[in-house]
């Protein structure tokens, strides 16, 4: 039976064939761009609140800093606890038109030693991990200059 | 200026791993403030507990848990959360009711009974939780967010693995001198560069463990120090517990983005910087006044990054500070004498709480090998899950 694609969470991002992009809010009155998501007040103290209308986020940037994970994180993370561990790296991506930083996943088989600050980077789906019935999906960030 | 209370007294809870309740680290640290404060526990008015969130409900109901234990004596109570800044919210909440009248002596206990590995989030499915998303969306523990600061002051301030290493040789030296420390052996530069990495770049001895520990502070009026017979006690002159303001640049612990800044400029200086700011503006000094610092080292990069926001150096020379030795004891402005996280490891509730207790130690000149010699004021640095600002000074 295959299984359903469902995203991690709903409507942080969306996949419409190649097109895939994370999902923001922009407020109608002040034209700040909120992710995650707002969906109820905009957040600019300075705002008397409009309307908060979904805006998808560019869909580069560049690598603002970045890590990785060398031992399993604790649930709610799901691993299969019967596998060895693979280190993935985690990137915080610096929007310049939205002026915001974003963290991600790497796509698998980027590491830390192929990453450096500055770097330009693409927003890509991934997938979290797999159960039965569902695969779980998620945005991952990838070198532009990776080979593809 | 706002007006100061005394330190009467303090006490801790020797941290480690003991596999025991946090009710019985907190109390035994409370018996100690009152017996180094002279104060009967009856005569206390108010109590402030710390809560932890490792307790069950005993833990989020702190200031009962630990007025229980002490023996029912009818005294106000209070029990605050703050995550890595409730102990500040504790002597905030402590200072405003003697600032007020409404309390002479205040008892403020914060402890906690830590779990091996990576603090988690609580369990349950809580998608509307951003502490509980980044777990479940992207792994991201603690660490990692360390490391991410870590490689971000390499890249752009040329921090090395080496500066951040000496940060946790420094540490672990003045540890060594504090019988409350966790880890109580001194630390060469080769065993940090030896231990494992955890979250690139940083290994094992660049970040902080989690601990078990307790502290606790009796905090009173002016007046009723002098009648005390203590004619010039510690005094608190600051207590800052500000929040960030919008828009967010750097991004904290559990965030998973920061604010955008596409349409409203962004104030100058990080929250951080505001933090201590903040304290300097109440307590009418400025970092030249410092005799020593108490940061919170969740991480060896971070206590740089702290030098910077208390303002001991300019932006991208903490390295440089930490180099020369002025961060170290005998230096211009100590940091962390107490030994830091890095001898303790984190007790949650109680770890604001302790910097202040070194912070009186210090300033009574009762530090022992590790005295800073006439220290006449300190401050404490720390900040708390979701956007809590924590600073205090202490002055004598």
């Amino acid at each position: 039976m295959a299984r359903i694609r469902t995203p991690v969470v709903a409507g942080w991002f969306t996949e419409d064939g190649d097109d895939f992009r994370l999902l923001g809010t922009r407020c109608s009155a002040c034209a700040s761009v909120f992710f995650p998501r707002e969906d109820v007040h905009c957040r600019n103290p300075g705002c008397r609140g409009g309307g908060l209308d979904e805006v998808p986020l560019s869909t580069r940037g560049r690598v603002w800093s970045y890590t990785d994970g060398r031992y399993r994180p604790p649930s709610p993370y799901v691993t299969d606890p019967e596998l060895p561990w693979e280190p993935y790296a985690l990137i915080a991506v610096e929007l310049e038109s939205e002026r915001m930083v974003v963290l991600g996943q790497a796509v698998p088989g980027v590491t830390v030693a192929d990453l450096t600050v500055g770097m330009e980077v693409e927003v890509v789906p991934g997938v979290l991990h797999e159960d039965a019935e569902t695969t779980w999906t998620t945005w991952h960030w990838r070198p532009t200059g990776a080979v593809k | 200026m706002t007006g100061e209370v005394a330190v009467l007294g303090v006490g801790m809870h020797p941290w480690g791993k003991w596999g025991r309740g946090f009710t019985e680290y907190g109390t035994a640290a409370a018996r100690a403030a009152l017996a180094d404060a002279g104060v009967d526990w009856r005569d206390v008015d108010s109590v402030v507990g710390a809560d932890t969130v490792r307790g069950g409900y005993p833990g989020y109901v702190a200031g009962a848990t630990f007025t229980k234990a002490l023996g029912w004596q009818g005294a106000r109570v209070t029990s605050v959360y703050a995550a890595c800044a409730s102990g500040a919210q504790a002597v905030a909440v402590a200072r405003a009711q003697i600032l007020a009248g409404l309390a002479e002596v205040v008892l403020v206990v914060g402890a906690d009974s830590a779990p091996k590995g990576f603090f988690r989030p609580a369990g349950g499915d809580r998608s509307d939780d951003p502490d509980w998303l980044r777990f479940r969306v992207l792994g991201a523990t603690n660490p990692a967010y360390f490391g991410l600061y870590a490689r971000r002051r390499m890249a752009v301030h040329g921090d090395t693995l080496e500066d951040f290493a000496q940060v946790k040789v420094k540490n672990a030296a003045l540890g060594a001198l504090n019988p409350n420390a966790r880890y109580r052996k001194r630390v060469t530069a080769d065993e940090v560069a030896a231990s494992a990495v955890v979250a690139d770049p940083l290994r094992l001895l660049d970040i902080c463990a989690t601990s078990d520990g307790g502290a606790a502070l009796v905090l009173t009026g002016m007046e009723f120090a002098r009648r005390h017979g203590v004619a010039e006690p510690v005094r608190i002159r600051a207590v800052s517990t500000v929040t960030p303001r919008y828009p967010t640049t750097v991004l904290d612990l559990p965030d998973i983005a920061t604010d955008s800044a596409a349409s409203v400029e962004p104030a100058g200086g990080t929250f951080r910087a505001s933090i201590a700011r903040a304290a300097y503006e109440e307590a009418g000094i400025g970092p030249e006044d410092l005799s020593l610092a108490e940061v919170y080292d969740l991480s060896t990069a971070l206590e740089l990054q702290w030098y910077e926001d208390l303002g001991l150096c300019d932006e991208g020379e903490a390295a440089k500070l930490l180099r020369e030795g002025a961060t170290a004891l005998g230096g211009r402005i100590p940091v962390n004498t107490s030994g830091g996280l890095a001898s303790f490891g984190e007790a949650v509730p109680a770890q604001a709480i302790a910097q202040v207790c070194e912070l009186t130690w210090q300033l009574r000149g009762d530090s022992g090998d590790r005295q800073v010699v006439g220290a006449r004021v300190g401050i404490t640095a720390n900040q708390g899950l979701f956007g809590h600002g924590s600073s205090v000074i202490a002055v004598r």
